[in-house]
């Protein structure tokens, strides 16, 4: 296995010179295996998985890896310098804004290509935010090889797979209401040890 | 015969607490008889001579425990000597059943399921950190933190996962304790008691957890922890 023939930016172009519409993204790594990933968009998602798995170069015919992240919603505070009359004179002040981002959850395929002996490249899809807008659309289709491990991401994090073939839970039973591995999971407390600690305070 | 029969049950109960056949009188009577070449035994001791040493157990594996479970069958431990090599393959025909590894909350019912469906008497081995309590799974979301939840286990083995030996050794104990049960009495076995139950509710899959998270009868009977609550 080799790096990827193209650049992340060229394989980035290709997409959106040749899927209309589509509007990719590179999302940069910076650790020093630099595998920077692309951020595709819902809606042009499958017809990218599509082009990039029948390019000619590329021929990533290989999903090896599927899996989720959970991005919780964050708050960023960034410090602004305002003007402001103090005791009648306007003088610079520091004021920190706080403004919220939305979580999301984020799906992430590993592609190779067994052809051309190359790879990986690495997708990622997200969704609008954690909690009813959980839709993306399934690149099962395109990758067999994503079906069990779309369903895992459906059981464990919640991400609804738009054109998933069989869209079931796959470890937990179907009664199970929660997202197991979503941050903000909390385990039902039946624990003997942890109750003894609870009585104890 | 041991029992005289003009005693009432409650006589035979003797002061001291012991089962009628545990007396040391009679226990002398028998070692001096066989000194003049008579052999005695008693309906108990033959019954519970034959049941220890034809403990079937069912063929029934979970985890890595399973894999020790199957050599301590085989040739080099050979728990066939202790009368146990016929691993059964349906519940109906089984004595024992080995819980060898993590129980996850998805397979705890089928399990409770399986040990309902064997004949009394039946035993339980929990073998392994996992069967017992858990083990380095506790505090996962999908594993039940011990199979004595839901079902009364006879012995449980430490270890992750235990080596045939201590399968063995749990495995004897098992025999030690089925070779001490009375067949009259108070202290007799579950299988003789007629009003005890023999199967155990089957938890069912909630929205959160299994439902119920124990069965409170079984595991609080067995653990030291239950005060709490």
């Amino acid at each position: 296995m080799t790096a990827a023939p193209m650049t992340i930016e060229d394989i980035k172009t290709a997409i959106e010179v040749n899927v209309p519409g589509a509007s990719v993204s590179i999302v940069p790594n910076g650790s020093p295996s630099a595998q920077h990933s692309l951020l595709l968009d819902s809606e042009h998602a499958v017809d990218a998985a599509r082009f990039l798995r029948d390019h000619a170069v590329l021929r990533l015919d290989f999903c090896s890896n599927m899996t989720a992240v959970d991005w919780l919603d964050t708050e960023l505070s960034e410090k602004v310098k305002v003007q402001k009359l103090i005791d009648g004179v306007e003088t610079e002040a520091e004021e920190t804004r706080k403004t919220k981002v939305p979580g999301y959850l984020e799906a992430v395929y590993h592609l190779f290509s067994m052809e051309k002996k190359h790879g990986p490249v690495i997708l990622r899809l997200r969704t609008k935010n954690r909690t009813d807008q959980v839709n993306l659309p399934s690149l099962t289709p395109i990758w067999r090889s994503a079906e069990f491990q779309e369903r895992e991401a459906f059981d464990l994090y919640g991400i609804v797979f738009d054109g998933h073939p069989d869209l079931r839970r796959i470890f937990m039973w179907e009664e199970f209401t929660d997202h197991p591995m979503r941050k903000d999971y909390v385990p039902p407390t039946d624990d003997e040890v942890e109750l003894m600690e609870v009585a104890r305070r | 015969m041991s029992h005289d029969p003009t005693l009432s049950e409650s006589e035979r109960q003797s002061s001291h607490g012991l089962n009628p056949i545990d007396q040391p009188h009679l226990t002398a009577l028998k070692t001096e008889l066989n000194k003049y070449g008579i052999f005695t035994t008693t309906l108990e001791d033959l019954y519970n001579w034959g049941r220890k040493n034809s403990v079937w157990p069912l063929t029934f594996g979970l985890a890595c425990c399973a894999i020790e479970m199957i050599a301590t069958t085989m040739a080099r431990y050979d728990l066939a000597r202790f009368g146990a090599e016929v691993f059964r393959p349906s519940p109906r025909q089984a004595d024992l059943i080995i819980v060898s590894g993590t129980v996850t909350k998805k397979m705890a019912p089928l399990i409770v399921r399986l040990y309902d469906q064997m004949p009394e008497p039946k035993y339980v081995i929990a073998m392994g950190a996992c069967a017992i309590s858990g083990g380095p799974f506790r505090d996962g979301y999908n594993v039940l933190k011990g199979i004595d939840r839901y079902i009364p286990v006879d012995v449980h083995i430490p270890g992750c996962p235990p080596r045939p030996e201590a399968l063995i050794s749990a495995f004897i104990t098992l025999q030690e304790k089925i070779a001490a049960q009375h067949i009259t009495g108070e202290d007799r076995p579950r299988h003789l008691k007629a009003n005890e139950p023999s199967e155990f509710p089957v938890p069912g899959y909630g929205a959160h957890d299994l439902d119920p998270p124990s069965n409170t009868i079984v595991f609080a009977a067995n653990n030291p922890l239950k005060v709490i609550q």
